[in-house]
């Protein structure tokens, strides 16, 4: 008799344990959903205006979402996901700004300031490499006496 | 006098950028100008609000400047411009078509029995994307279109006395000229 | 009654302002004792005055009187007595009021903490103060004033936004607005001795823990609001680059170049014009920021409520003062020494490399922030530059300088020999690949990106070892141990050590969550489970819960590692009826390797909720990088030889009274 209770218990947890189930992915797709958020995290939502399409919950970026889904299920590339949404919506709605003319300063400005930073830096060192030794304030002994000069 | 030239640029750098931070307070970092303007309006084909049955096409209105106005019933500012749409309308001065955005069929004939309607008729677009291919993104939006169909005019946000006189008129001047 | 009185203490305050900003310096100018005199009782009654202002506005606000039109706009009498006290600083008029604190605040500790500044140095820095002072009380006075009264005053108010009603608003604002407005100690004293013309070592080591306090309380500021953004908009991001944290990163960035150049001109006296531009630079970028946030001129999540008026005032008296601290530097600047002489190769051109590279950032960051708004305004159309942008052009520019950071403490003063430099790194250099590679490897993600990543982080530790190493081997004859010899490093150069050490520490926790995150956005009915990472994680199920002004749907998920119970997490959502907004309130088990985070998303049908977790590998190391470089920061600032000069000076001073 105790056997079959226990039996019946040990069916019962089996049966249980069987019935935690392992939740649901909210896609139905996991990859095409990854697609459609790493290109949806580089537009900006329109409604709100500081949060990406694929964070907002705003009707207009659900229904953005939407169509990008659709779009990527009927095999468009991300160029053409882009090209629909500027069509649209204009430059303002792309986080990563493209690159055209209007825009050259922006991408190579980075570049050019470190040219420039590092080309005056040279010219203020051959400048100082041939002024005279009395421009110079002479070197505090204290400091070179120091092994590590901290 | 070299030596003491390059001290000013700092100065120089920081006043050209003062006139640029002061022409920014007279813009809006927020408005989004139409991609649209100039292209012709994207096609659609869209039953009437009031009329299941009916399909309206944009190559219905070819020949013809009409303005086209994106609102809802959900939408409180749309409250704001309807009176004055109403009686714009009456003016006769543009055939007037409504695109009811992502609202429900009762939702929608209710508002307009409620407040009025100046449109010659409401479209219904239910999902929204008629309104993404018009770069829809708040309510309301105002188009004009030109007699080849191409958008020549958008206006964000509730229309105004003063919207009204100064960019509409002028602008159907000259599309009907 | 209590509006009026602070209302009236801010004129006054004013009044002294201008005695201030006027009298000591000319008398500085002129050589009258009585008039430089004035300046040290000025500041403190300012300040005095200023915090009885602020006092009666947060009385106000625990009062919940809401005739006052601020109050009745940013609290609500169901808000907890903190967060009313917090709501003091929500909104423009109040944050300006605590602006105005803060500078009254430091002038005070100027005046305080200055016995060894000579008479006129210190008159003229009070002074300049001042100025800065005028500018803010005629702004808040004239413009934003947070005591205006409201004719019909409102039963309730309409209550703090709820995403405020948090920890963080208590701290963070008030964090990041010390080290903004400290910021202006520098700034004055780089005008005042540039007004007076006594640019020397003296001036830099005067100006040194003034700056570096400054950038303390600006490095914990931005971390703080790094990390309320973490926990509290529930989607785990931690950096957006939005224009108003650019705002406050781009000051942090010049303070750090100032404070290595600092350094230099301190101990050799060289790049002395070049560190009091730096010093103008960094307060301007705090004025700068002050006006980006408040002028509406660019779209931000962060903005204050705007008005085109306030803008066009600040934008007025950003261009009076940076303009004439930018004039002053033009006409004095060419006629500054050039202080001692130094080698292409040598401690002080890696500095300066370091400078560079900093500001190159700090152009870079302006530019992305900045360049919508020069597009718009010449008609060339609406662009947006986003994260895309920043992380591209960012990052290559940070690489050659966690480079430098390695080389530049090994490098002597004066002159440095590269080979000597190499064959002393090379081991250094060497481990940092290895071990980078060794991790990648280990963790099964061999990214280029990430690895490099991991081997900036292991360099700048490597390379502290090296140095660490140097300092306490055996050196010359005289026998002293380990111990001993650690001891004799000056507590400035731990501070270095430690700082650099935060920063490695900083990157490591980057690099790691950026390419180790999980994201799983699941529905979850009661009983379901879903694994991350080796975490299984349980839905327990929602329940309703009341809280202080809102009503919550509470969220139970169980979480275990191995079937060993790790912790109980409770996300929620939260309404708060009065503004009618639904705050989503992440659960997080902050951990030493990493974070779990869950947050509810919406309810579907039947008890099933979506459910957002995340397992972010070593995302707190990003923030304990940040305490670990202000700890860094503060014993750099403590270092005996600043608490040494004033024991000096009193010690000379007694011998000359005596």
């Amino acid at each position: 008799m105790r056997r079959f209770f226990f039996t019946l218990l040990a069916m019962w947890m089996l049966a249980g344990s069987a019935l935690a189930n392992e939740a649901a992915p909210l896609a139905a797709d996991p990859v095409l959903e990854a697609r459609m958020t790493r290109i949806t995290a580089e537009l900006r939502c329109l409604v709100c205006q500081n949060q990406t399409i694929a964070d907002s919950n705003a009707d207009l970026a659900v229904d953005l979402r939407r169509q990008v889904r659709e779009m990527l299920r009927k095999g468009d590339d991300d160029a053409k996901i882009i090209q629909y949404m500027t069509d649209r919506y204009g430059d303002f709605v792309l986080y990563r700004p493209p690159v055209k003319a209007t825009t050259m300063l922006l991408w190579f400005g980075p570049a050019l300031m470190l040219l420039f930073g590092f080309g005056a830096l040279a010219v203020v060192m051959r400048r100082r490499a041939r002024a005279a030794a009395n421009q110079f304030e002479p070197d505090d002994p204290a400091l070179f006496a120091d092994p590590h000069q901290s | 006098m070299m030596k003491s030239l390059r001290y000013i640029l700092p100065l120089l750098a920081f006043l050209v950028l003062a006139g640029f931070l002061a022409r920014g307070l007279n813009l809006d970092p927020r408005e989004v100008p139409s991609p649209l303007i100039g292209k012709p309006a994207p096609s659609f084909a869209l039953t009437r609000l009031d009329d299941p049955a009916t399909t309206f096409k944009r190559d219905d209105m070819l020949g013809k400047v009409w303005m086209l106005n994106v609102w809802a019933s959900w939408c409180v500012a749309c409250r704001e411009e309807h009176p004055l749409l109403v009686e714009f309308s009456k003016r006769g001065l543009v055939p007037l078509y409504g695109l009811n955005y992502k609202d429900k069929r009762p939702d929608g004939q209710g508002w307009l029995a409620r407040f009025g309607n100046p449109y010659n008729a409401s479209l219904f677009d239910d999902d929204g994307r008629v309104g993404i291919d018009f770069g829809v993104y708040g309510v309301p939006e105002t188009f004009l279109i030109d007699k080849q169909g191409v958008i020549r005019l958008k206006h964000i946000g509730p229309l105004t006395p003063d919207v009204i006189r100064e960019r509409i008129e002028p602008m159907l001047k000259k599309l009907n000229a | 009654m209590i509006p009026e009185i602070g209302h009236f203490a801010l004129w006054l305050a004013l009044g002294v302002a201008l005695m201030l900003s006027v009298i000591p310096i000319m008398g500085a100018a002129r050589g009258r004792g009585d008039w430089m005199a004035i300046a040290r009782p000025a500041a403190t009654l300012q300040f005095v005055l200023v915090a009885f202002a602020f006092g009666c506005l947060v009385a106000a606000f625990v009062g919940n009187d809401f005739s006052v039109l601020y109050v009745a706009t940013n609290s609500n009498t169901s808000l907890p007595t903190h967060y009313r006290v917090a709501a003091v600083w929500g909104g423009h008029e109040g944050s300006m009021l605590l602006w105005l604190l803060m500078l009254t605040g430091w002038a005070f500790a100027v005046a305080r903490f200055s016995k060894h500044l000579p008479a006129p140095v210190l008159a003229r820095i009070l002074s300049v103060m001042g100025w800065l002072s005028v500018g803010f009380l005629l702004f808040l006075l004239l413009t934003s004033n947070p005591f205006d009264r409201l004719a019909n005053p409102p039963l309730d108010g309409r209550d703090l936004n709820p995403l405020l009603q948090d920890p963080g608003m208590v701290f963070h604002p008030p964090m990041l607005y010390m080290g903004y407005v400290g910021l202006s100690v520098a700034f004055s004293f780089a005008v005042a001795a540039l007004i007076g013309g006594n640019l020397d070592t003296t001036w830099a080591r005067w100006t040194r823990p003034w700056t570096t306090v400054a950038w303390i309380f600006l490095t914990i500021g931005i971390a703080m609001g790094s990390g309320w953004a973490y926990y509290e908009l529930g989607w785990g991001g931690w950096w957006f680059w939005d224009p108003v944290e650019n705002a406050s990163f781009m000051p942090w960035l010049v303070a750090t170049a100032l404070i290595h150049s600092l350094a230099v001109t301190e101990k050799r006296g060289s790049f002395k014009s070049w560190t009091v531009l730096l010093a103008i630079l960094a307060f301007s970028l705090s004025l700068l920021g002050t006006f980006l946030v408040r002028s509406g001129v660019l779209s931000s999540v962060h903005a204050f409520a705007t008005d085109p008026k306030r803008g066009l005032f600040i934008l007025g008296f950003l261009v009076l003062v940076i303009g004439a601290s930018l004039a002053l530097y033009a006409w004095r600047a060419p006629s500054v020494g050039l202080g001692a002489r130094f080698e292409w190769v040598s401690r002080e051109t890696f500095l300066l490399a370091n400078n560079v590279l900093l500001m190159a950032a700090c152009g870079a960051v302006l530019l992305g922030t900045l360049y919508p708004l020069l597009l718009d305004a010449l008609g060339m159309g609406k662009i947006s530059v986003g994260p895309p942008y920043f992380d591209t052009v960012f990052v290559p520019l940070m690489a050659p300088l966690i480079f430098l950071i390695g080389v530049g403490p090994l490098a002597r003063w004066k002159q440095a020999e590269l080979p000597q430099l190499a064959r002393r790194l090379r081991w250094a250099f060497g481990a940092a690949i290895v071990a980078a590679l060794l991790v990648s490897w280990l963790r099964g993600h061999l990214g280029i990106v990430s690895t490099l990543g991991l081997a900036m982080a292991f360099w700048i530790v490597a390379a502290l070892a090296t140095d660490l190493a140097d300092r306490l081997r055996p050196n010359g004859i005289v026998k002293t141990s380990v111990l001993h010899r650690a001891r004799q490093i000056p507590r400035a150069m731990v501070g270095m050590m430690v700082a650099h050490l935060g920063l490695a520490v900083f990157i490591f926790g980057v690099t790691m969550v950026k390419s180790g995150e999980v994201e799983r956005d699941v529905k979850m009915a009661v009983g379901d489970t879903t694994e991350v990472l080796g975490y299984t994680f349980t839905f327990r199920g929602v329940q309703s819960l009341p809280g202080p002004n809102y009503r919550a749907a509470q969220g139970t998920i169980a979480v275990t590692r191995d079937g060993k119970p790790v912790t109980t997490l409770h996300p929620e959502k939260r309404n708060f009826p009065v503004t009618g907004a639904v705050m989503t309130e992440a659960a997080i088990d902050a951990g030493f390797t990493r974070d779990l985070y869950v947050s509810l998303g919406e309810p579907l049908d039947g008890g099933t909720w979506i459910v957002r977790v995340y397992v972010k590998p070593f995302i707190d190391w990003i923030w304990g990088g940040c305490l670990m470089m202000a700890f860094g920061g503060f014993l750099a600032a403590t270092d005996r030889r600043y608490r040494a000069k004033v024991r000096q000076t009193q010690a000379a001073d007694a011998k000359v009274v005596a």
